[in-house]
């Protein structure tokens, strides 16, 4: 049986440090999150340690595959720069040289929606807030994209709680068949190519700002010979139960829609592969090929060879796995996968893959690379411009752009999802659903007794002498349901120990 | 030089069945382009002005 979909983005953003006489990525990320903290009153009392970042559990170098082949790099965790955790459940840090944002654990897809938007709220917070910290010829400007358009990239991860029982060799099959294809409708869209040994003016305009970067088929690394399958196994939950599906083939969205489909449907197609519901393995020839071979592909209508020598589009392979999860629902529910929220991405679904089969320039409103791809022209034939020319080249950077004064995806005429008001609200509120509840809880309550979280505990010091670690090991216990009452009944961090004691949780 | 590929859009298909319903094409492509006419004028506004430098001076550290 398909485990409960626990969901969650982790978003670094791009940064650029104006007027700085000597620009370094890493001080200014840390500013910049500084800033929020301050600003927001998360940052510790004088003398006091910040709530930090608890590492003790983190094995990002734990291969899926069981035992890492020769060869493969996990990433280094960084335990020094910042690092926080913020009353909404989410962590707010600095990873390599960006700032970066999990969002919480959340319930469904439109939960997803909801944080990401209350990231991208924090991130303009947090570039006002330092402003008023810097000289007034210097400003510090937060991007959400994922490449630089000179060979850099940086990631938008996706997460879904799987269950262990599944052969991970399934999911590897099904997880590669949605991620090749599934680009039609997720991608941010991107002008030129990056890819080793091929000229910038080869590839006009693409889909997808990631393809260029991913080269392997199956892998750990996530900075260099990137997978499209990635195998950290990792779940921070009970490892017995449960596998973490650390997704790196994405592009971060500014549509809410395309982010409401990136996880939706991609929760769907995991919760089939965990049942062995979809009807038949759509295996590429040679998917990482095949993943260029999309983004590069504005028609959609190139045919991708199988191993089996037949060939199928992208569309083809996304109305196929959306006619498998919508015959799931139907039959098995979809209590799993977001309950009504499910629903309402099918339905979604299956209107996008209709609009782009006529034509994808109806869904300006909805689709990432169809809404650049609108400015881009539009802008080309105004001004009557070469395909080369810097001003194309800066709107699409800009159109990631996240203040609200400067940013093009504003402007674009974008559907929303979700009310301005309750992305508000998520900046500092948790999530009622998931275990990311107790933990803004704790940190909304109790911030002076916790000395450490992370994922799947916290740590409080009470003045007891020995620190005392709660343990979160089921991403759905924690919620609202379980312990909002409790939280109401405890004046102090000791109560709710005793109480949590008392209950065995 | 001036000889550039054009940013390539794609292929509509099935136009035909989707025009139906539709308002007259002409009043609909007209609303549409004021719409984008709008748009391209606040692009005009807000877009960075030195964009050669900008572009260049927007240099990444790879991350993840």
């Amino acid at each position: 049986m398909a485990v409960p979909k626990t969901l969650g983005l982790e978003t670094e953003y791009g940064i650029v440090h104006r007027g700085a006489p000597e620009p370094n990525p890493i001080s200014a990320s840390s500013l910049l999150i500084n800033a929020y903290l301050i600003a927001t009153h998360q940052a510790p009392e004088p003398g006091r340690a910040a709530v930090g970042w608890d590492f003790t559990d983190e094995t990002p170098g734990n291969d899926a595959r069981g035992g890492a082949p020769a060869g493969s790099l996990a990433p280094e965790i960084e335990t020094h720069l910042v690092n926080a955790v913020l009353t909404n459940g989410a962590r707010y840090y600095v990873d390599h040289a960006h700032p970066e944002l999990s969002t919480p654990e959340c319930a469904d897809a439109h939960s997803v929606v909801v944080y990401d938007r209350a990231a991208e709220l924090i991130a303009a917070r947090s570039m006002e807030a330092v402003r008023r910290l810097l000289p007034p010829d210097e400003e510090i400007v937060v991007y959400k994209n994922n490449s630089d358009g000179k060979g850099n990239s940086y990631g938008c991860h996706e997460n879904y709680l799987v269950s262990r029982a599944v052969p991970f060799s399934r999911i590897v099959t099904h997880a590669t068949a949605h991620f090749v294809t599934r680009q039609i409708y997720c991608g941010a869209g991107k002008l030129g190519t990056e890819t080793p040994g091929m000229r910038l003016d080869e590839a006009g305009y693409q889909i997808s700002q990631r393809a260029d970067f991913i080269e392997e088929e199956v892998g750990l690394e996530t900075t260099l010979k990137r997978p499209i399958v990635n195998t950290r196994d990792e779940p921070h939950a009970d490892a017995a139960k449960y596998r973490r599906l650390h997704v790196i083939v994405g592009d971060a969205n500014m549509s809410q829609v395309a982010t409401f489909l990136k996880v939706g449907t991609t929760a769907l197609v995991m919760a089939l592969t965990e049942d062995d519901a979809v009807p038949r393995e759509l295996r590429f020839a040679t998917p990482v090929a095949a993943l260029r071979q999309v983004s590069r592909d504005l028609s959609l209508r190139e045919p991708l060879e199988l191993v089996d020598g037949s060939t199928i589009t992208a569309l083809g392979a996304q109305w196929e796995l959306m006619a498998a999860a919508r015959a799931y629902v139907e039959t098995r529910g979809a209590d799993a996968v977001g309950g009504e929220v499910a629903h309402q991405v099918l339905d979604r679904w299956e209107a996008v893959l209709g609009g782009l089969e006529r034509d994808p320039m109806e869904l300006a409103a909805q689709i990432d690379w169809v809404a650049k791809l609108r400015l881009l022209e539009g802008f080309r034939e105004r001004h009557d411009l070469d395909f080369q020319d810097a001003r194309l080249r800066a709107l699409d950077i800009q159109y990631h752009d996240l203040r609200p004064a400067k940013s093009l995806a504003a402007r674009a005429g974008l559907e929303t999802l979700v009310h301005e008001d309750e992305a508000e609200l998520a900046m500092t509120e948790p999530p009622p659903d998931t275990r990311a509840f107790f933990r803004g809880r704790c940190l909304q309550r109790f911030a002076a007794e916790v000395v450490a979280a992370n994922w799947d505990s916290i740590v409080f010091d009470v003045g007891e002498g020995s620190l005392r670690r709660v343990s979160m090991t089921e991403p759905t216990r924690g919620t609202v349901a379980h312990v909002g009452a409790m939280f109401d009944e405890c004046g102090s961090a000791i109560d709710l120990l005793r109480r949590l004691g008392a209950a065995g949780a | 030089m001036a000889e550039r590929e054009q940013i390539r859009k794609p292929a509509p298909a099935n136009r035909d069945q989707s025009v139906e319903e539709a308002p007259p094409a002409s009043e609909r492509g007209s609303d549409i382009k004021a719409q984008l006419d709008d748009l391209l004028d606040e692009i005009d506004e807000v877009l960075e002005t030195n964009a050669e430098d900008f572009v260049k001076s927007y240099i990444q550290k790879g991350g993840e």
